[in-house]
């Protein structure tokens, strides 16, 4: 009986200014479908990775604006709730292999960031605790290199960029240092290369073949392999 | 040519005490010595002389204020004030009236504007600075 | 010594020679600099109305970060990036009003107690002793005729200046403890252009054009400064002001951290003479202060 209790524990909460009560285990995106809402836009892998779902939020009575993934986000009594279907952001055309990893190329094509005013507002806004105030600063001195390290947990949700009084997309601007970064700095991955050679020289395609083979014919037997497969950790 | 400066007492009065007051100088305390002006490395390329942007300033006349050219030549080199008998500081005043426009959406330089020359050559320090300047 | 350093933006781009030059001959003095870590870029500018505290964040955003580091002391290369920490800095301390608001707006930091001195590198120089300096010179710039350039920012306003603002002498100290001769340019206190490189080159190069002109009827071999701004209007738009007047003849631009650099005889990779628009190289082995057999370093 007690354990049943629990689990209908139930909190207020405020979807677009109208009162809802939804049961306090739900995230954010739960309790709106919950409340009888349908996501239509603003919502992807409903597991923290893609940043489709950034949402804002505030409690009744504080001053405070806070941020959040809404699909890991748990809901809690009081919060004013809302969603953000789209961020506009405008990102920068180029093709990456006329570009050269000069630490310059960053302000050549995000000139916006020598706005920046070191306010911070944008590093309290990030769902995934980044330094984004560092890293712009560091694209503006052109540090590809610690931009793309302080970006790399960077899921793209906009809320930086919605926050920013400079009008600046750090995140297009880490996008493009990571880019630059991978095709140009970092050493590259030897056994990923050996292993494209070998695709090329069609070195799987009899296994393959066969594995279609069991598609059409024995699904069952492809289930086990798959099950009973080798798996390298680390 | 003759131009009819109206004081148009109440307005004016309170435009100049708003640009007093933002910039934070004794405009009130200039006596229109000049020195300021002979003192501008750039007052060939101004169309109000750096005294007399104090002067109108007192009177405030906004309208011929805010669309000088001067607020925009305006280099902040801080020669006019090393003169100054009375300590008055124009590059504070510039800012001052530029920021009448430039908090109304009027950005002076758009950024992205410049061309892709442009940006590969200037360095960051005249980006920023001039941004700081001429863009809200 | 170690004593924390801000570089500032352009030290890392344009600025290079300076940077590297002064750490090395900081390192002859004693002096580690040691770059203040995350620091953010000063805004360069400082804003100059009463009610606008937004671009006064930055430049004390830094200063928590000496601070936090248990440091009294930061010092600059750049004069722009001086000015503009040394402003904030007294702004605070004489508002403590706007220090509140300030540091409550910047509620994931430290507060800022006010506790830090903000230097130039030219003022640490002038507190050990040019004569100090003359005897770590083991190369003297002979035969070297300089014109030193002050600018803007370095002297004036007086408040926040580190020499006198109508008559400075500290570089002319600088040049000629380690060796060289220094002619009297009356523009070495005028306007550069400065931020209008960007919306009015013509300006800025009217304004070079004169100031470089001068020096070089004066006999001047090479300008001396501490801005990479300034080196931007006066050695890359060289360009334009050859393109407005043609009867311009071009002249090098030297940092006075690579002069010390060469004077200390510190190697050429110490220089970064590679990126300048004027090449200094020629003059200075026409004036045997560089060895033919060292190739430049050129790193790109
Ligand atoms: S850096 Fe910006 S876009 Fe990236 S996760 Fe943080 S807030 Fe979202
Ligand atoms: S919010 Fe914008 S202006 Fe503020 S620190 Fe971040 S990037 Fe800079
Ligand atoms: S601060 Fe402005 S008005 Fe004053 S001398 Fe310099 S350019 Fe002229
Ligand atoms: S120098 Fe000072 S007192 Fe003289 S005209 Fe200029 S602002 Fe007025
Ligand atoms: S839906 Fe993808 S992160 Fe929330």
């Amino acid at each position: 009986m007690e354990e049943e209790a629990e689990k209908e524990k139930m909190v207020k909460v405020y979807i677009m200014g109208r009162e809802f009560e939804v049961p306090a285990t739900l995230n954010i995106v739960k309790a709106f479908e919950y409340a009888g809402y349908r996501f239509v836009r603003g919502i992807g892998c409903r597991g923290g990775y893609c940043g489709a779902c950034a949402t804002v939020y505030r409690f009744k009575d504080d001053y405070r604006l806070n941020f959040a993934l809404a699909c890991q986000k748990a809901v809690e009594d009081g919060m004013y709730l809302t969603i953000l279907p789209f961020v506009p952001a405008e990102k920068a055309q180029y093709e990456l292999d006329k570009l050269k990893p000069r630490g310059t190329v960053l302000l050549e094509l995000y000139p916006e960031i020598a706005r920046c005013v070191a306010c911070n507002t944008c590093t309290k806004a990030c769902p995934q605790e980044l330094e984004v105030m560092d890293y712009v600063q560091a694209a503006i001195r052109g540090d590809i290199k610690e931009l793309s390290n302080l970006s790399f947990d960077c899921i793209q949700c906009g809320l930086c960029a919605m926050r920013c009084p400079a009008e600046i997309v750090p995140y297009n601007v880490g996008q493009l240092a990571r880019r630059l970064y991978g095709k140009y700095v970092a050493p590259q991955a030897k056994h990923t290369h050996a292993r494209v050679e070998e695709i090329h020289a069609c070195v799987f395609d009899e296994e393959l073949d066969n594995y279609s083979i069991l598609v059409k014919e024995d699904v069952e037997k492809l289930k086990k392999i798959y099950v009973e497969r080798e798996i390298k950790v680390g | 040519m003759s131009k009819t400066i109206r004081l148009d007492s109440t307005e004016a009065a309170k435009f100049a005490a708003k640009i007093q007051e933002r910039s934070g100088e004794p405009i009130d305390m200039c006596f229109q010595c000049g020195e300021c002006s002979s003192a501008c490395p750039v007052s060939s390329d101004m169309d109000l002389m750096p005294s007399t942007l104090v002067r109108f300033t007192q009177l405030g006349l906004k309208d011929e204020l805010i669309n000088a050219k001067t607020i925009w030549v305006c280099a902040s080199c801080f020669h006019c004030v090393t003169r100054c008998p009375k300590g008055i500081d124009i590059a504070k005043v510039a800012e001052a009236l530029r920021q009448e426009l430039l908090r109304k959406k009027l950005d002076y330089v758009e950024v992205r504007d410049l061309s892709m020359e442009e940006r590969q050559e200037i360095p960051q320090i005249a980006i920023i600075s001039n941004l700081r300047k001429f863009s809200r | 010594m170690k004593i924390p350093y801000f570089p500032g933006c352009s030290l890392k781009t344009i600025g290079e020679g300076f940077e590297k030059s002064a750490i090395a001959s900081a390192a002859i003095l004693d002096f580690e600099l040691e770059e203040l870590p995350r620091w953010v870029c000063c805004g360069t500018v400082s804003s100059l109305t009463t009610d606008d505290l937004m671009h006064h964040l930055a430049p004390i955003r830094n200063l928590i970060r000496v601070e936090d580091i248990k440091e009294t002391q930061l010092v600059t290369l750049c004069s722009v990036c001086y000015s503009t920490l040394k402003r904030s800095n007294a702004l605070v301390k004489n508002d403590p009003e706007k220090l509140k608001t300030m540091n409550q707006f910047m509620d994931k930091e430290n507060e800022y107690q006010g506790s830090v001195k903000v230097l130039h590198f030219l003022e640490l120089l002038r507190e050990m002793g040019f004569d100090k300096i003359k005897e770590k010179v083991k190369k003297p710039l002979r035969g070297l005729t300089l014109s030193p350039y002050y600018g803007c920012l370095l002297v004036r306003p007086k408040e926040f200046g580190i020499d006198n603002p109508e008559d400075p002498t500290i570089l002319q100290e600088l040049t000629k403890a380690l060796g060289a001769d220094v002619i009297d340019n009356p523009y070495q206190l005028k306007c550069c252009g400065s931020y209008h490189t960007v919306d009015k080159p013509n300006l800025v190069a009217d304004l070079g054009y004169k100031i470089l002109t001068y020096a070089r009827n004066s006999g001047a071999d090479a300008l001396v400064l501490s801005c990479p701004l300034c080196a931007f209007n006066l050695d890359n738009r060289q360009r334009e002001i050859k393109r407005q007047y043609p009867d311009f003849v071009e002249i090098p631009i030297l940092y006075f951290t690579q002069l010390m650099a060469l004077a200390f005889d510190l190697g050429e990779e110490k220089l970064g003479f590679d990126i300048h628009y004027v090449d200094p190289v020629p003059l200075l082995k026409e004036k045997q202060l560089l060895i033919d057999s060292l190739p430049l370093i050129k790193e790109k």
